[in-house]
């Protein structure tokens, strides 16, 4: 309800302060701050083991050698085949994850009935709570030898079939928030099209689709970073034997599989054998800071506002 | 024509999920559903699979899912909140906090296990509680949180915040009583989306102390397991018969989830609004 | 929005009291009472678990927990205190050692248990029935060039060998290079890791030519999957059994398994009765957890270390 102050003449600004909203401002931007504290904590967590590692293997020689096997006699730490096999892994999660998870979120907000909506996407969602280990073993025993009898010649580890599933396991992710993107559009922008002579598949791809970009973009972001930073999946079915190679038929390992596999291993902590998680650690940190720092551009530029 | 093929490969999209869907759980549900005895609900971890019970473990993913809700939806929508209807969109400060929160989505869920080692466990001195898990948890996925609010947030009409104001609405009042209610789907999903991930999380929470054998029920600040743990710590076991074991514990699983997601479900349908 | 902002406080309320109940530690009774914390090897994890479930049925007021951070990082939780016992597949090292000492942890080692590491192929590889150790050294060590099974021997057909194995960070990986090879970490870098062995399982009994090596029971419990490889130490080709892994003739590839104990713990009656637990009834934990009990020789040790440690 308007509140009415006794008397006062209409003006652009309060003539006092509301102490309520600048404390709820400031609760607001405390909850902001878990995120950055966060993030200083992983920076910190990581940063000081990680120039230990530094000062004995050279920068150089971490990022453009060529093979990786640190815990081995004698190790050679070229990162080049960890970030090959995230890259392989993480290219076709999403080749799968963004053309189908587009797909059923098309299909649930504009064809879809509302009562079959109701069912249907919280379907999908229970795929998003299957345990990622489920999901590895699943990739292994599965889809590796489905693989094979189509006739893909794959390694019994490979970043195909871990890709995949993962891919599989974004599409709750890309769907159920672009899904919920396009619901948010305004049926005033529907209806408008359809008074102007257009079709469902028009309406969907032309005026909906476009309205709901932003929402649509920020599932992909956070899928790819999502796919990026999988761990469990990949250990199990992608492999540990980290080659430069981005076939994914082949087997690989991803950045996080060695972090995961060294970290909850047998190696003495402290030994540089141990800090080279830190480092790929942090490597993993600044390349997914870079890909963000241009995704959010990249959305900016295309966001759409209506109203 | 192209209605009906454009339609079909829609509908193909979805099936691949479900498709997927289907067959994992079909072969769970093959292996697992003989295994679904009161033991495995009641009892405690055995070197005898067929007695392997994972009580300790399903109250501790109830308790952590239920702390993690807490926690993460009042810090994550909060931050939403300060992003999209308080801060100034040109600070250099505010880009930098929509920056970090997308990396930080993308950091690997054992990262946060070693945060978790260095900080709470080690450096708050909270020790291997089950506290430290839930809270490991919520730093994990208040990314996914935040964005889908976010999301929630802009896609309200601004005609209805301007509406508020020129009834002389306080900033708080319009998005209290009205962007909020009506941004409430799309935060409901992110924390579906959230709570599903977390619980089936295994690494982080192996690093910061969840056990393979605990014989008593959890407590907040002692000593914990987690059920994708013990499952995971079952799979692993060299005798089949804990593999069968551990299906039926995913059944368990995806039946806390379920239940949990109902609430989060229901609130969805309840104030899904079309403009 | 109200009801709903009340009901969620009330559930999690309910949640918060549930969960500040006691402490882990059981109450009285006339027994012992307390709370035994052992983190480390995930090899071994299985057998302390095992030992705790039986000692449970005696001594219910006793409260054990076992956690699987790896020989590694249980060592580290250990030699800061944090834990009363640690599971390991190796013997502690040196550089663990000199933390141990420099915190001030003082603690006794205990061997438990043996394991066998079986050597495995695929069930259709039925050329190769036994191989020497100098064999597997060539086939495993860094920069091996081997690639195919007729390498390792001309009369074996020109097969691809394909190999497995667990990862560089397993306490399995350790013990067979250094045996094997002659050097710990020691091992060619282009084969299939995991950490998992039931994964390995998984790829030999997959791959025609597959070869791959872990722990003993892994084998015998996937028996009809896979074919096991005798293994020649010097004195002819052994098979891979409990029996061999106890009578000692399965060499070179029998590990000791052990648990560390600390020395203040130990002062604590219900550490020291686990421990004593542990060595009256090894044969029928390590049964339990699939393991090899210990010879008569390790037997006498163990008790040696225990009358020691309890002063």
């Amino acid at each position: 309800m308007a509140s009415r102050s006794a008397v006062a003449p209409p003006a652009l600004q309060s003539s006092r302060i509301r102490w309520g909203e600048l404390v709820i401002k400031g609760m607001l931007a405390l909850c902001a701050l878990v995120s950055v504290a966060t993030t200083v904590g992983i920076l910190i967590a990581l940063l000081q083991p990680a120039i230990d590692f530094f000062r004995e293997i050279s920068v150089v020689d971490f990022l453009t050698g060529s093979e990786w096997a640190p815990l081995f006699e004698p190790g050679s730490f070229g990162v080049r085949p960890l970030v090959y096999g995230t890259l392989a892994v993480t290219f076709v999660a999403i080749a799968v994850a963004v053309p189908f998870g587009l797909g059923s979120a098309i299909y649930l907000s504009e064809y879809a009935h509302r009562r079959t909506r109701k069912v249907l996407k919280p379907t999908l969602e229970i795929l998003a709570g299957i345990p990622t280990v489920v999901f590895g073993y699943f990739a292994l025993v599965f889809v590796t030898p489905w693989l094979r009898d189509i006739g893909i010649q794959v390694d019994i580890f490979n970043a195909l079939a871990a890709g995949l599933v993962m891919g599989v396991m974004l599409i709750p992710t890309v769907a159920s928030l672009s899904e919920d993107a396009m619901q948010a559009v305004p049926d005033a922008l529907r209806h408008g099209a359809y008074a102007l002579g257009g079709n469902r598949v028009h309406v969907a791809t032309r005026v909906v689709v476009p309205a709901a970009l932003s929402g649509i973009v920020a599932s992909f972001v956070l899928a790819i970073s999502r796919a990026i930073g999988e761990t469990m999946i990949v250990l199990i079915a992608a492999g540990q034997q980290p080659t430069l190679t981005l076939d994914p038929r082949r087997t690989v390992e991803t950045m996080t599989a060695f972090i995961a596999a060294t970290g909850n291993g047998d190696v003495p902590r402290g030994s540089i054998e141990y800090k080279t998680i830190f480092a790929v650690g942090l490597t993993l940190f600044v390349a997914t800071y870079a890909m963000n720092i241009v995704a959010t551009r990249l959305v900016r530029r295309f966001r759409e506002v209506y109203e | 024509m192209k209605q009906i093929a454009f339609r079909g490969v829609l509908l193909l999209s979805l099936s691949v999920a479900l498709v997927t869907l289907g067959t994992l759980l079909f072969t769970v549900f093959q292996d697992g559903w003989g295994q679904l005895d009161k033991t495995l609900i009641t009892g405690v971890n055995s070197s005898d699979p067929h007695q392997a019970g994972a009580r300790p473990a399903i109250l501790a993913t109830i308790e952590m899912g239920l702390l993690l809700l807490a926690f993460v939806v009042p810090i994550g929508v909060g931050t939403a909140i300060y992003l999209e209807e308080y801060a100034n969109k040109e600070r250099w400060y505010n880009r930098l906090l929509e920056i970090n929160i997308m990396n930080l989505a993308a950091v690997p869920s054992i990262v946060y296990g070693i945060l978790g080692l260095a900080f709470l466990v080690r450096g708050l001195g909270l020790g291997r509680v089950l506290l430290a898990g839930a809270m490991i948890l919520t730093l994990l996925v208040l990314p996914t949180v935040v964005i889908a609010s976010r999301e929630a947030l802009r896609a309200v009409p601004n005609s209805i915040r301007q509406g508020a104001y020129a009834l002389g609405a306080t900033r708080w009042q319009v998005v209290w009583r009205q962007v909020l209610p009506a941004a409430l789907p799309g935060i409901a999903t992110g924390s579906i989306l959230a709570l599903s991930r977390a619980i089936g999380e295994t690494a982080p929470l192996i690093m910061i102390g969840a056990l393979t054998y605990i014989a008593f029920d959890p407590t907040l600040l002692g000593p914990f397991t987690a059920l994708p743990v013990q499952i995971y710590d079952w799979i692993s076991q060299s005798d089949q018969d804990y593999t069968l074991r551990a299906a039926g514990g995913i059944i368990v699983l995806l039946g806390i989830l379920l239940v949990l997601n109902r609430v989060a479900i229901f609130v969805r349908n309840r104030y899904q609004k079309r403009w | 929005m109200r009801p709903l902002v009340i009901t969620l406080t009330a559930a999690l309320t309910a949640v918060v009291l549930a969960g500040c109940g006691g402490s882990g530690g059981g109450g009285g009774g006339n027994g012992l009472s307390g709370l035994i914390e052992a983190d480390g090897s995930s090899t071994v994890g299985p057998f302390t678990s095992a030992a705790a479930q039986r000692f449970k049925q005696e001594q219910s007021g006793v409260n054990v927990t076992v956690g699987i951070s790896g020989t590694g990082g249980g060592f580290e939780r250990f030699c800061r205190g944090e834990t009363d016992l640690s599971d390991a597949s190796r013997p502690i090292k040196d550089e663990e050692r000199a933390i141990c000492e420099k915190n001030g942890i003082a603690y006794s080692e205990f061997l438990v248990a043996n394991d066998g590491i079986a050597v495995v192929a695929n069930k259709q590889n039925d050329w190769v029935d036994c191989l020497t150790v100098a064999q597997l050294k060539r086939i495993w060590e860094p920069g091996s060039k081997v690639k195919s099974w007729q390498d390792v021997d001309p009369s074996f057909p020109d097969e691809q060998l394909k190999l497995f194995g667990p990862g560089t960070d397993s306490g399995t990986f350790d013990f067979f290079t250094d045996k094997i090879v002659g050097e710990e970490g020691a091992s060619r870098t282009d084969y299939s890791a995991t950490e998992n062995d039931n994964v390995t399982v998984r790829g030999v009994s997959g791959e025609k030519g597959g070869l791959g090596y872990f722990g003993l029971s892994y084998f015998e419990d996937n028996r009809s999957q896979l074919k096991d490889l005798k293994v020649n130490g010097g004195g002819g080709c052994v098979a891979p059994t409990r029996e061999t892994v106890q009578a000692g003739t399965y060499t070179p590839l029998s590990r000791p398994l052990f648990i560390y104990a600390k020395t203040s713990s130990f002062k604590r009656p219900e550490v020291e009765a686990f421990i004593r637990f542990i060595i009256d009834h090894e044969v029928e934990i390590a049964d339990a957890a699939r393991f090899v009990p210990l010879t008569a020789a390790q037997l006498k040790l163990a008790k040696q270390e225990l009358r020691q440690a309890a002063g």
